[in-house]
C-alpha cells in the first residue's frame, strides 16, 4: 500500500516538475494524471492494491474540497454587490454548459455505442 | 472550573487536530443526511459541511489561516487523488478510445460554453467588467482558473470562490437535469460534469458510477487545457 501511495507522490512530483520546467498551463496533479495513465497502458493492467487504494481516495474525493471550500468565507465580501450578477451567471452558465456538452457527447457518442 | 475550560479551548484551537476532526465530522454528518435523503445530490455532503464548518468558525471567532492549519491534511490528499483518476480512466480505456472524437468535440464546446455565458450572463445582469473576467474560467480546475483569472486580469481570489461554487452547482444539479432533459448515457453525464464542474462534478459522478467517473475525471483534464486556450483569445474578442 506504502509502495502504490510513493507511485502517486511520485506522479504528482513529476507533473509539479514538468509544469514549472515547461509553463504548461496545467496543474501538476493532472499532468501526473497523465504520466500514470501512461505508465498503466505500458504495464498492460492496474495492480490490484493500487486499485484499492484509489478506490479509497476517490470514493471520498468530496471530502477533499471541503478545507477549499471552507475558504470562501475568506472572500465572501468580494461577492459584495455584485452577489447576484454572479449568482445568477454561476447557475444558468454552469446548468447550460452541463447540457450543451452532454447533448454533444450524446449525440456523437451514440454511434459507438454504449456499454451501460 | 471556567478557567479549566478556557486552557483546554486555548491548547485545543492552536493544534491541528481540531480543525482537522471537524472538518472530517461535518463531512461524515454531510455524507450521513445525503444518504437519508435516498442519495439526492441536492443534498450535497460538500455544501452541508462547508455550511457547518464556516459558521462554527464565525460563531467560534475562529479564523481560517487557523482552521487550514489542521484541514491542509485533508486538502493535501486532492493532488494524490487527482493523479489516482488515472485508474478508473484506464479501466474505461476501450470505451474512451471508441469514443475519443466525441471527447474532444465535446469538451471544446463546453468550454467554449462555459466561459461565454459566464461573460454573457454576468455582462447582461451588469456586473464589472473585472468580475466578468473573474468568472470566465470558473469550470476549469481551481490551480488553472485562478492562473487563467490573473492572466487575463481578474480577482484569482473571486475566480476561486466561483470555482467552487459552480462545482458543487453542477454536482447538485447534473443528474437530475440531464435525466429530466433524457439524457442517462453515462459517458455523456461524466464528460458534461467533469466539463462544467471540474473535481467536485467528478466526485459525484464517481457517485453515479465508474464509467460516469472515468470519463469525468479525463473531461476535468482536457477542459482545464481547452480553458487555458479558449479564455484567452475570448478575452480577446469581447473586451
Amino acid at each position: 500500500m506504502v509502495g502504490f501511495f510513493i507511485v502517486l507522490l511520485l506522479c504528482q512530483l513529476a507533473g509539479e516538475v514538468i509544469v514549472i520546467a515547461s509553463g504548461a498551463p496545467l496543474p501538476g496533479p493532472v499532468i501526473g494524471m497523465a504520466l500514470l495513465f501512461i505508465g498503466l497502458l505500458v504495464k498492460g493492467s492496474v495492480p490490484p492494491t493500487l486499485g484499492e487504494l484509489s478506490n479509497g481516495l476517490l470514493s471520498h474525493l468530496s471530502l477533499l474540497f471541503v478545507p477549499a471550500g471552507v475558504g470562501v468565507m475568506l472572500h465572501a465580501e468580494l461577492l459584495g454587490n455584485e452577489i447576484l450578477p454572479i449568482a445568477v451567471s454561476l447557475v444558468i452558465s454552469t446548468l447550460v454548459t452541463l447540457v450543451i456538452t452532454a447533448w454533444i457527447m450524446q449525440r456523437l457518442g451514440a454511434r459507438g455505442g454504449a456499454d451501460q | 472550573m471556567n478557567g479549566d475550560l478556557e486552557e483546554i479551548w486555548v491548547y485545543l484551537s492552536a493544534s491541528p487536530l481540531l480543525a482537522l476532526t471537524l472538518t472530517l465530522v461535518a463531512y461524515q454528518l454531510g455524507l450521513w443526511l445525503y444518504k437519508k435523503a435516498g442519495s439526492n445530490p441536492l443534498f450535497n455532503p460538500v455544501l452541508f459541511a462547508v455550511c457547518a464548518i464556516v459558521l462554527l468558525l464565525t460563531i467560534t471567532g475562529t479564523d481560517y489561516a487557523t482552521y487550514f492549519e489542521g484541514a491542509q491534511f485533508v486538502h493535501f490528499l486532492l493532488g494524490p487523488a487527482t493523479v489516482a483518476l488515472a485508474i478508473p480512466l484506464y479501466q474505461q480505456l476501450h470505451q474512451v478510445r471508441r469514443s475519443l472524437l466525441a471527447i474532444l468535440v465535446a469538451v471544446s464546446c463546453g468550454s467554449i460554453t462555459a466561459a461565454a455565458s459566464a461573460i454573457a450572463i454576468g455582462w447582461v445582469m451588469g456586473a464589472s467588467s473585472t468580475t466578468l473576467l473573474s468568472l470566465a474560467p470558473k469550470s476549469a480546475t481551481t490551480p488553472v482558473a485562478m492562473g487563467i483569472s490573473e492572466q487575463v486580469g481578474g480577482l484569482p481570489s473571486l475566480t476561486a470562490v466561483a470555482v467552487i461554487l459552480t462545482g458543487i452547482i453542477g454536482a447538485m444539479a447534473g443528474k437530475g437535469l440531464l435525466g429530466l432533459l433524457g439524457i442517462t448515457d453515462a459517458r455523456a453525464t461524466g464528460i458534461a460534469m467533469g466539463v462544467a464542474s471540474h473535481g467536485i462534478g467528478t466526485a459525484q459522478a464517481l457517485q453515479i458510477s465508474s464509467v460516469a467517473g472515468a470519463f469525468s475525471g479525463l473531461a476535468m483534464g482536457l477542459n482545464a487545457l481547452a480553458t487555458a486556450v479558449i479564455i484567452p483569445l475570448l478575452v480577446r474578442l469581447w473586451f
